[in-house]
């Protein structure tokens, strides 16, 4: 019983079942399987979060994120300035308590070098409905090169916990053809 | 003293039970289930705002009982009821004194004061930082101190567990190796020591931050240190569970491992590669190569996966084998068939077995691959995945062991039995339900931790699929039938511990009823002549259910927008 010791004192030499040897073998395989499938991912598959970052300050982040929003806000939505910044383009997005500022515009199928960070505690971006989910930190800058391939309007949902008025922080992004 | 005082002997087990020990068993099960009580109704609560169309709490309160429920059912209930494990299966299994009973009761009443202080905190309202309390949102000061004080309790009680082994190996109290249940107690506790370690790593200089003397604590460092405790501290109640799933076995069916040396190796995997999946927490964050989230978030290619795969052949196996040599072979099924299902020690096993496999540990593996945790990352599917492991599996678990340890252990008679018969179902049935629509809410992108799905007074508007509304409707009412699981265990057992009638002293209890007790299994004969050919088809299910599952969310991955 599994209660007393081994009935078998020298229970490292019974040799296994070899129904037991043929599961730990299938499991060990698909391990392997598993472990090469992140692997091949990278090489062949679209999706991939880059490891892309770097060390800032909440102002020096939210100095580059406002000269962006100076140049290219095309409107005004709510009180969000509207950026649409030229593809291919360095794009930031701030995080802090409780909104994504400003509103982006990208274009379809055109590549953008989107930075997230945050100006006080952690958030989470969550980009609705497609589902794509990255933790924003205070402190850290992190690029990803992203090409929406759908146009339409899209929520920014923050989905780390931040206090109070986290439920409230949402923020928008369109995607135009 | 004389030895008699000490110890009396099990008149169902035979087993000699230092006194002491029962004492601190006791002790420990009874403040787990209070806190169990507690932590649950706090998640009632949650569950009850998150419900649409109920939304029961305002958001602070929501946010406070988020904390609450988390620190009480994820940390104290379980490792409270940790201490009683580890006592049982040093000092009750082997037949020996309990090392250091003093120390024991001091790490006792640490925990105990610590889990106070730290609800204390959460009461105040100004601690509701949740349970991973990630700077730089500062709680209490006292909410860390509550926090380091139960751990240092727990870290006493552990290295008692380990005197214990010590002290019964000096004194000869058993023969040959110790048994397997033991040795999945002592994979829990080293994997204990290390996950504390982390705790006091980052919590001490957390707790001085929070009083003024350390003026920034890095937000990455310390998420990637507080989940080396709070990753580890799960694999401790796998570690836990999975010794509480063999000990059913064997108490209910005298089940023999199918073999000693593979169950042990796979325990010997959790040790040697669990502590790393730290790293699941941080498979979106800025900062980390590719290279080290694919090592680690796989436990080195996946062998503590393969550790938990194995368990999942042996134990439902050294069943099958058991009730076949017991004469249930009849098909492929028989031995399942004509298994005690009223009996809910055993049912609750059973049940937390296949929820664990099935809804835990695949949910698991998949949301810790690397790329597709970008489609699951704090959404609902992640509670959703750990609802499957800590509750479905080990909570489920540890409430079935409850059923043999009030009449062994507190020598009372179980009331209520009809209640008591039902209770792993609706149970575990409600909390497959909560798990199951928590992912598919966080499928559809619901965030975790969030009052309103609505964002009825944001800024911009946003509309989550009425799907997701759906999915939180079901995930509320199924909560509703968990907490009627729960409260109809807490009935049970705190009316059998106060008022059930006390057995005499050579007396047997009647319930719960084992099958007839042929002689255990002790011989499976050769290698060759195991015929396990149901467990074989479970497990077959079980693999072609991983496959499929792993591959769909890659599909679903390959379906968002591109990005490197």
């Amino acid at each position: 019983m599994a209660l007393t010791p081994p009935s078998e004192r020298i229970w490292w030499k019974e040799p296994i079942a070899k129904v037991e040897l043929i599961w730990i073998l299938v499991a060990f395989v698909w391990g392997l399987i598993m472990f090469f499938m992140m692997i091949y991912w990278h090489g062949a598959g679209e999706q991939n979060l880059s490891n892309e970052a770097y060390q800032t300050t909440p102002a020096r982040y939210s100095e580059k994120a406002q000269a962006m929003i100076d140049q290219y806000t095309v409107r005004e939505e709510n009180g969000f300035p509207v950026v649409k910044p030229p593809p291919g383009s360095d794009v930031y997005l701030i995080a802090r308590l409780w909104q994504w500022w400003p509103i982006l515009e990208l274009e379809k199928d055109e590549s953008y070098r989107l930075h997230l960070s945050s100006m006080d505690w952690q958030h989470g971006f969550s980009l609705q409905p497609v589902n794509i989910n990255v933790q924003v930190h205070p402190g850290y800058d992190l690029v990803m090169t992203i090409k929406p391939d759908r146009a339409g309007e899209y929520g920014v949902v923050c989905n780390e916990f931040c206090g109070i008025g986290h439920h409230n922080m949402v923020g928008k992004l369109y995607v135009t053809e | 003293m004389s030895q008699a005082k000490e110890f009396r002997t099990c008149p169902t087990t035979g087993l000699k039970v230092h006194l002491t020990t029962e004492k601190l068993i006791k002790a420990n099960a009874v403040v787990a289930v209070v806190f169990l009580a507690i932590g649950g109704l706090f998640g009632l609560l949650v569950a009850l705002t998150r419900w649409p169309a109920v939304h029961f709490l305002p958001a602070d309160w929501f946010y406070l009982a988020l904390t609450a429920h988390g620190l009480d059912v994820l940390l104290v209930w379980i490792i409270f009821f940790e201490m009683a494990v580890l006592y049982f299966a040093s000092s009750v299994l082997l037949g020996s004194r309990l090392a250091g009973p003093k120390w024991a009761w001091t790490g006792f009443v640490l925990m105990l004061v610590g889990a106070i202080v730290t609800n204390y905190a959460v009461l105040r309202g100004d601690s509701s930082v949740m349970f991973t309390s990630y700077v730089p949102m500062m709680a209490h000061w006292s909410f860390y101190l509550g926090i380091i004080l139960f751990a240092v309790g727990a870290l006493i009680g552990t290295f008692v567990f380990f005197g214990t082994l010590v002290v019964a190996k000096q004194e000869k109290t058993y023969e040959g190796s110790v048994p397997l249940v033991t040795f999945g107690a002592i994979t829990a506790a080293i994997i204990a020591v290390f996950t504390i370690a982390s705790g006091a790593i980052i919590l001490i200089p957390t707790l001085l931050w929070s009083l003024g003397f350390i003026s920034h604590i890095d937000p990455m460092i310390y998420k990637t240190i507080w989940w080396a405790m709070g990753h580890s501290s799960q694999q401790i109640n796998v570690a836990a569970h999975v010794a509480v799933w063999y000990a059913i076995a064997a108490m209910t069916f005298g089940a023999k491992p199918l073999s000693e040396k593979v169950s042990r190796t796979a325990f010997l995997m959790y040790i040697l590669f669990l502590q790393i999946a730290s790293a699941h927490h941080m498979l979106v964050e800025p900062g980390f190569s590719s290279e080290w989230k694919i090592f680690n978030t796989s436990y080195a290619m996946y062998l503590a996966v393969l550790g938990s795969m194995v368990h999942g052949l042996t134990v439902p196996g050294s069943i099958e084998a058991a009730q076949r040599a017991r004469g249930y072979t009849k098909g492929m099924f028989e031995w399942l068939r004509k298994a005690p299902w009223s009996n809910p020690a055993f049912a609750g096993m059973f049940l937390s077995l296949v929820f664990f496999g099935f809804i835990g540990g695949i949910s698991g593996v998949v949301m810790g691959t690397e790329q597709i945790n970008l489609i699951m990352h704090n959404t609902l599917y992640v509670p959703g995945h750990f609802h499957g492991t800590v509750v479905a599996g080990t909570t489920l678990a540890f409430m079935a062991i409850t059923y043999y340890l009030v009449p062994l252990i507190f020598r009372r008679e179980l009331m209520f039995r009809k209640l008591a018969q039902w209770q792993p179902y609706v149970f575990g049935i409600g909390v497959a339900g909560i798990s199951m629509f928590m992912m598919g809410a966080g499928t559809l992108g619901v965030a975790r931790r969030h009052w309103d799905m609505t964002f009825a007074d944001a800024q911009l508007p946003f509309d989550f699929p009425s799907a997701a509304f759906l999915m939180m409707g079901l995930n509320g009412m199924f909560a509703v039938l968990a907490s009627l699981g729960g409260i109809m265990f807490i009935v049970v057992v705190v009316g059998s511990v106060f008022f059930g009638r006390k057995l005499g002293e050579d007396e047997k209890p009647s319930y719960p009823e084992v099958p007839p007790q042929a002689a255990a299994v002790t011989q499976h004969g050769n290698a060759e002549s195991v015929r396990i050919p149901g467990t074989v088809m479970l497990v077959s299910i079980f693999f072609i259910a991983f496959v499929l599952y792993y591959f769909v969310n890659w599909k679903y991955l390959s379906e968002v927008w591109p990005l490197s």
